[in-house]
C-alpha cells in the first residue's frame, strides 16, 4: 500500500492518505515462459484432427485486443467423431484397465500440470484476462490439486457409497466457461476419469488454450486414446454435445440460462445432468465482525477475478450501525486496487474477459443509476486498447433492484443494509439462486445460526472464495444440481448397483 | 349423491370383496373421504368428485376430484411447515415416524378392510400393511443416522475448518405409486419427511382410498400441520401442476411413462427442481428403502471457517 503518512483520526481509525508520489514500477511476468501454437486443430483419438468442418476462429487476449491464436471450430460431425472415440476408448481400454492403473494416469497429470504451471499460469492469464497472480497462485494449483486427489479415488470406490457398489456411466460430455478455463477442465475431467468415464469436452470459446495444452500434455503423459477429447468450439458444438444419443452424462458449468436449455434439452433421453449455474451470493456484515478482515474479506468476494465468479459475493448486507464505517473503508480499499495489464504482478483487477460481457456490465451499471442507486467507482487508470471495467460500489439499492437481483458477472457490488437477523435471512434467500452465501460475525452461536439458514450450496463464515479439491461445491435452487469436489463429486460419474 | 348406492360394511368383508351382509339392520355411517391440508380435511374447493370402481363394479366412494387450487393451497401449506419440520431435532422426527408407524398398527383392520374393497385379498392386504408398518419403523430408524453417513469433515489444505452436510431440499411434490393404494406412498413419503421435507402427495386415481385414512394416521401422530398434504383426483390433470409450481424443489414420479416423464424434466426446468422417476421399484422388496431414497431430496451444504494459526496448530482439522 503507497501510503507514506497516515493521519491519526480523533476516533481509532486509521484515515489513509492516497496522494503520495509512490507508485508501482511495473513487474511483469516473461511472455517467453509460455509457448503455444498459431493454429490449434481438435483434439480427438489423441491425435490432433483436422475439423470436417473446415472452420476456425480467433482467440484474443481481451487485454490487448491481440489474436493469439486460430482454434477449429467442430461441427456436428466431429463431435460425433469425438464421441464415437470416447466410446470406443470406454469400451475396449478404460474400463476394463484396474482402477489402480487409471489412477496412475490421473497423478501423471497432476505432476506433469505441476511441473509446467508458470507456462499454464501465462497462457491462462493472456487468454482470458485474469491476473497473473492469480493465475499462478490459485488457478493452476487448484486445478492440479484436482487432479491429484481424484486420482486417489479411482480404486477406493467400493467404500464411498454405503451399501452399494459403483459403475462408470459411459462416455460424459462436459461443457465449461471462461472464468476458470484450466481449473474448470480439472474439476470435470479429474472426477469423470477416476470413476472410469471417457470424455468429450468443450472449452469455452473465448478461453480455448489452456484446454488446448492440457491436451498436449495427455498426449505425453501417455493417456490412451479417445479417453479425453477436447472439441473447440461455441454454442452450437455445445449443443450438438447435449444433443448427441451415445452420451451417457452431461457436465455443464455455465449461465442459468443456459443450464435450462439444457435440461429441457436431454428431456425424455437417458442422459444424466449435472449443472453448476449462477449465482447471487450474499455477503452479510454483522455489528459484531471484525470490521477490517469483514472488508477485506467482502473485496476478494466480489473483485476476485474481475467479479468473473458464480459464486461472487456481489450483494453486500451490512447491518446498519455499522454501514457508514463499512462503506467508507470498501470506498477506500477499493482505491487501491490496481487495474492493468494482466501479466502484471501488481495487478490486481485484470480484463474483462470479452469485448460482449464489457456490454453486459456496462448495461447493468446504466441500469443501476436508473433504479436510482448511487454508484461509485474508483479513480485508478485504465490501459488504452483492451476491456476495462474498474471496481464498482452501488449504494442505496433496494431488494428488488435488478442490480440486488440479477448477476452481473462483473468487478459490480451492490450495498444494502438491514436491522435485524430474521430481516437479514429473509433478504439473502430470497433471491432463486443458490450457489453461496458469506457471513461475517465474532460471535460463535451466530455464526453456525446463519449459515444454517443460508439457503446455499457454499457457504463462507468469516472467509471467502475458499477452494479446496476436498471440498464439494455446488447450488441449491437455480444455481443448479450436483456437486464438484470431495466425496460427494464421485455421484456425478456413477451409477449406484445392488 | 347416490349414497345409498354405496354400501360400505362397517363389520365384515367376505373373502370375494363383497361384504357380508350383517345379520342387524343398523344402518352404517358412512365416511366422507376429504383431502388433508394443513392439518385439516377441507373438501376439494372446486366441490368436485369422482366415483372410483372396484374391479367388481363396485362403487368405493365419492372422493375429492382436487383441483390445481387445491395443489396451491397445499403447497403454501407445505412451504409454511418447511421451517419448523427441518429445524426440528432429528431425533424428534424419528419418534414421529415411530408413532405414525403404532398408530398405522392399531389400525391395522381398518385398512386391511380397504384395502381388500380395492381388489386385494386378505392375504395381499395383510402383507401390505405390514409392510407399510414395518417401513414406517425402518425410516424412523434412519431420522439421525443418515446424516452421519453422508456427511464429511473435508480434509482442505488451507488452515479452515470445512464440514459437508445433507440439508432437506424444501417442499417435494409427490405422485405416489398409482397401483397400490397403501404401500407406495407410504414409502415415498417416509423418505421425504424423514430428510426433513415437507409435501403434498397424490394418491393412487384407482385406489385413493387408503391415502386419506393414512392421513387420519398422520393427523394423530404428532406431525406438525403441514408436512404431509394429500390429495386424490386425477393424474393427468393434476401432474402438470405438480411439476410447474415454481415454490416446489423437488418432484417425484413413480410411473413408467415416458411422455409424461419427458415433459416432466421440460417443465422442471422452469426452476430447475430436482426430478426423481421411481418407476422401476419394487416397494414390496428390500429394493423399496433405503438411506439412498432419502438422500434424493437432500442438498449438500458446504461451510468453511478459519482456523486462526495461533499456539503452533498448523492447518486444517
Amino acid at each position: 500500500m503507497p501510503a507514506t503518512r497516515k493521519k491519526q483520526s480523533k476516533g481509532n481509525t486509521l484515515r489513509l492518505k492516497f496522494d503520495t508520489s509512490w507508485s508501482y514500477a511495473p513487474a511483469p511476468e516473461s511472455r517467453t515462459a509460455a509457448s503455444f501454437r498459431a493454429r490449434y486443430e481438435l483434439f480427438i483419438n489423441g491425435e490432433w484432427q483436422q475439423p470436417l468442418s473446415k472452420k476456425y476462429f480467433d482467440t484474443i487476449n481481451p487485454a490487448t485486443e491481440e489474436r493469439l491464436s486460430e482454434i477449429a471450430e467442430a461441427g456436428a460431425a466431429d463431435v460425433d467423431r469425438a464421441v464415437r472415440a470416447a466410446r470406443t476408448a470406454y469400451d475396449k481400454v478404460w474400463r476394463r484397465m484396474p482402477a489402480k492403473e487409471r489412477a496412475k494416469y490421473i497423478y501423471r497429470i497432476a505432476r506433469m500440470i505441476q511441473e509446467r504451471a508458470r507456462e499454464f499460469a501465462i497462457i491462462e492469464s493472456l487468454d482470458g484476462g485474469k491476473p497473473i497472480r492469480e493465475s499462478r497462485d490459485f488457478d493452476v494449483p487448484t486445478a492440479a490439486n484436482h487432479f491429484f486427489y481424484y486420482a486417489g479415488w479411482a480404486d477406493k470406490l467400493e467404500y464411498a457409497f454405503p451399501n452399494r457398489g459403483t459403475e462408470p456411466l459411459g462416455v460424459a460430455g462436459q461443457i465449461i466457461p471462461w472464468n476458470f478455463p484450466l481449473l474448470m477442465a480439472a474439476w470435470k475431467i479429474a472426477p469423470a476419469l477416476a470413476t472410469g468415464n471417457t470424455v468429450v469436452l468443450k472449452p469455452a470459446e473465448t478461453t480455448p488454450l489452456t484446454a488446448l495444452k492440457l491436451a498436449e500434455l495427455l498426449q505425453e503423459a501417455d493417456l490412451p486414446p479417445g479417453v479425453v477429447n477436447i472439441v473447440t468450439g461455441a454454442g452450437a458444438t455445445g449443443a450438438a454435445i447435449v444433443n448427441h444419443p451415445d452420451i451417457d452424462k452431461i457436465a455443464f458449468t455455465g449461465s442459468t440460462e443456459v443450464g435450462k436449455i439444457i435440461q429441457r434439452a436431454i428431456a425424455g433421453t437417458k442422459k444424466k445432468a449435472t449443472l453448476e449455474l449462477g449465482g447471487k451470493a450474499a455477503n452479510i456484515i454483522f455489528e459484531d465482525a471484525p470490521l477490517d478482515q469483514a472488508v477485506e474479506g467482502v473485496i476478494n468476494g466480489i473483485y476476485f477475478n474481475q467479479g468473473h465468479v458464480c459464486c461472487a459475493g456481489s450483494r453486500l448486507y451490512v447491518q446498519e450501525s455499522v454501514a457508514k464505517e463499512v462503506i467508507r473503508k470498501l470506498r477506500d480499499r477499493i482505491e487501491t486496487l490496481i487495474v492493468g495489464d494482466p501479466l502484471d504482478k501488481n495487478t490486481d483487477i485484470g480484463a474483462i474477459n470479452s469485448r460482449q460481457q464489457l456490454e453486459t456490465i456496462e448495461k447493468y451499471l446504466s441500469i443501476g443509476k436508473k433504479e436510482g442507486a448511487e454508484m461509485y467507482q474508483s479513480s485508478c487508470p485504465l490501459p488504452g486498447r483492451g476491456y476495462w471495467c474498474r471496481p464498482t460500489i452501488f449504494t442505496n439499492v433496494a431488494q428488488s433492484n435488478r442490480i440486488a437481483q440479477e448477476e452481473i458477472f462483473g468487478p459490480v457490488l451492490a450495498v444494502l443494509t438491514f436491522r435485524t437477523d430474521d430481516e437479514v435471512i429473509e433478504k439473502a434467500n430470497n433471491s432463486p439462486y443458490g450457489l453461496s452465501a458469506g457471513v461475517w460475525t465474532d460471535k460463535g452461536s451466530k455464526i453456525f445460526n446463519m449459515t444454517r439458514r443460508m439457503r446455499a450450496g457454499v457457504v463462507w463464515a468469516n472467509t471467502f472464495n475458499k477452494f479446496d479439491p476436498s471440498s464439494p461445491f455446488g447450488g441449491y435452487k437455480e444455481s443448479g444440481y450436483g456437486r464438484e469436489g470431495g466425496l460427494h463429486g464421485l455421484l456425478p460419474y456413477l451409477n449406484l448397483v445392488g | 349423491m347416490e349414497k345409498t348406492e354405496i354400501k360400505k360394511s362397517a363389520l365384515r368383508i367376505g373373502e370375494d370383496g363383497l361384504e357380508k351382509k350383517s345379520a342387524s339392520r343398523r344402518l352404517e355411517v358412512l365416511k366422507t373421504y376429504k383431502i388433508f391440508i394443513g392439518g385439516q380435511f377441507p373438501r376439494t374447493e372446486s366441490g368436485r368428485y369422482y366415483v372410483p370402481v372396484n374391479n367388481r363394479g363396485k362403487k368405493l366412494a365419492n372422493v375429492c376430484l382436487s383441483s390445481r387450487k387445491d395443489f396451491r393451497d397445499a403447497v403454501a401449506a407445505a412451504r409454511a411447515a418447511f421451517p419448523g419440520w427441518s429445524g426440528r431435532a432429528a431425533f424428534n422426527r424419528g419418534q414421529i415416524l415411530y408413532r405414525m408407524a403404532e398408530m398405522l398398527e392399531g389400525r391395522k383392520a381398518q385398512f386391511i378392510e380397504e384395502l381388500m374393497q380395492q381388489d386385494a385379498s386378505r392375504k395381499k392386504a395383510e402383507r401390505e400393511v405390514n409392510l407399510s408398518v414395518d417401513r414406517l419403523i425402518y425410516y424412523a430408524g434412519w431420522c439421525d443416522k443418515y446424516q452421519q453417513l453422508f456427511s464429511a469433515v473435508n480434509p482442505v489444505a488451507s488452515s479452515h475448518f470445512n464440514f459437508s452436510v445433507p440439508e432437506p431440499t424444501g417442499v417435494v411434490s409427490i405422485i405416489a405409486p398409482q397401483q397400490d393404494s397403501l404401500l407406495g406412498l407410504v414409502s415415498v413419503i417416509a423418505a421425504a419427511i424423514t430428510g426433513g421435507n415437507t409435501c403434498v402427495v397424490l394418491a393412487s386415481e384407482t385406489k385413493p382410498l387408503c391415502s386419506i385414512t393414512f392421513a387420519e394416521v398422520l393427523g394423530t401422530s404428532d406431525l406438525p400441520a403441514g408436512v404431509v398434504n394429500m390429495l386424490t383426483g386425477k393424474l393427468t390433470e393434476l401432474s402438470p401442476w405438480f411439476v410447474d409450481h415454481m415454490d416446489v424443489n423437488a418432484t417425484v414420479f413413480c410411473e413408467a411413462d415416458p411422455e409424461t416423464q419427458q415433459r416432466m424434466r421440460e417443465r422442471s426446468a422452469l426452476n430447475l427442481k430436482r426430478i426423481c422417476f421411481y418407476d422401476r421399484i419394487d416397494w414390496y422388496s428390500n429394493a423399496g428403502q433405503s438411506p439412498y431414497f432419502i438422500m434424493d431430496l437432500q442438498e449438500i451444504k458446504t461451510t468453511w471457517h478459519p482456523i486462526e494459526e495461533i499456539a503452533g496448530s498448523g492447518s486444517g482439522y
